[in-house]
């Protein structure tokens, strides 16, 4: 076949000959900037800005009422925490959680896997910030909020409506962003 | 004496105590009654992603939280629900990320499609190599 080909043809396949060695350096490329790009091993809820799922979660301590998902509809923005009493971030964002009740955020507890003698400790011992507390003690409705580890705070408007979720602890510096969530959610 | 011994070892227990989750769900480790129930769980459990230890299927976790997503697996497979229900019902709330079984989306198609159009541009090129070389050239 190469006897009869014009001159060009070999030229052009000697620059073709390095094709397989470009797509291989390219896909090492791939690779490694996969490799070396900070992972985020975060499963974010796929029910931000969709309604709240509905339920009605029995009291988590005695005196205080438990959660029912329609208090969230009463046209005020919320803050749900996703929290418990063995999770030690938890500890770490109860002050911030205290600066926003002090604030005058309506904030409401879901106590997942937790024990009423554990969570009396916890909120002796860390601040209760906490309006209403939901005992989900087998875990069903962190599940169906889209839940994947404590903390987790969900901001909701005053329709029910998840508008942004907050995964891991609340720290000073993200005070900021949930405060002006909570303004959007309000108007 | 002893009773000192015992109190203070208690004090010192008392933390381990307070870490410990504890979950009501009732099938976390325990199969359902029915067999041919447990089965459909469990093939549907280890195409399910555990979401804190997140290599492993939630059939191979310890991990508290897949013990509430293996409750909550049985106790619709028992109340007559089918796994793809459970696993869409999963989907919606985690993404795909949370079931291992590969699912044909709008974003996932070109992996099934791609291979498929290889065989084929293959396929033309050895039949246009094969009729050149039948023609007698």
């Amino acid at each position: 076949m190469s006897e009869h080909t014009p001159k060009s043809a070999p030229l052009a396949g000697r620059w073709a000959i390095w094709l397989p060695l470009a797509l291989f350096l390219g896909f090492v490329a791939l690779v490694i900037v996969g490799l070396y790009r900070p992972a985020d091993r975060n499963v974010a809820s796929a029910l931000v800005g969709k309604p709240m799922p509905q339920f009605d979660l029995p009291a988590a301590l005695p005196g205080r009422p438990g959660l029912d998902s329609r208090v969230l509809a009463n046209g005020k923005p919320h803050l749900v925490n996703i929290f418990a009493s063995w999770c030690i971030p938890c500890r770490v964002e109860a002050p911030q959680l205290g600066a926003l009740a002090k604030a005058g955020v309506p904030i409401e507890g879901i106590s997942v896997r937790d024990t009423t003698e554990n969570l009396q400790g916890f909120l002796q011992q860390n601040g209760d910030p906490f309006q209403r507390i939901g005992a989900d003690d087998d875990g069903k409705v962190q599940l169906a909020l889209g839940s994947s580890g404590v903390p987790e705070t969900y901001v909701v408007d005053g329709k029910g409506r998840i508008v942004y979720q907050h995964i891991g602890e609340i720290r000073p510096e993200h005070l900021g962003l949930l405060l002006e969530k909570l303004k959007e959610a309000g108007q | 004496m002893k009773r000192l011994i015992a109190l203070i070892a208690f004090a010192l227990a008392a933390p381990v105590f307070a870490q410990e989750e504890q979950s009501s769900a009732p099938y976390a480790y325990r199969q359902l009654d029915d067999a041919a129930q447990e089965a459909r769980a469990q093939d549907l459990m280890e195409t399910l992603r555990c979401l804190q230890c997140q290599g492993q299927s939630i059939a191979d976790s310890d991990a508290p939280i897949a013990g509430s997503m293996r409750s909550l697996v049985r106790e619709r497979i028992r109340a007559g629900e089918t796994p793809e229900q459970i696993r869409g019902w999963l989907i919606e709330r985690y993404g795909d990320y949370v079931s291992y079984k590969p699912q044909l989306t709008g974003l996932t198609w070109p992996l099934f499609a791609v291979p498929l159009a290889f065989v084929l541009i293959a396929f033309f090129l050895l039949r246009r190599r094969f009729t050149t070389k039948g023609n007698g050239q």
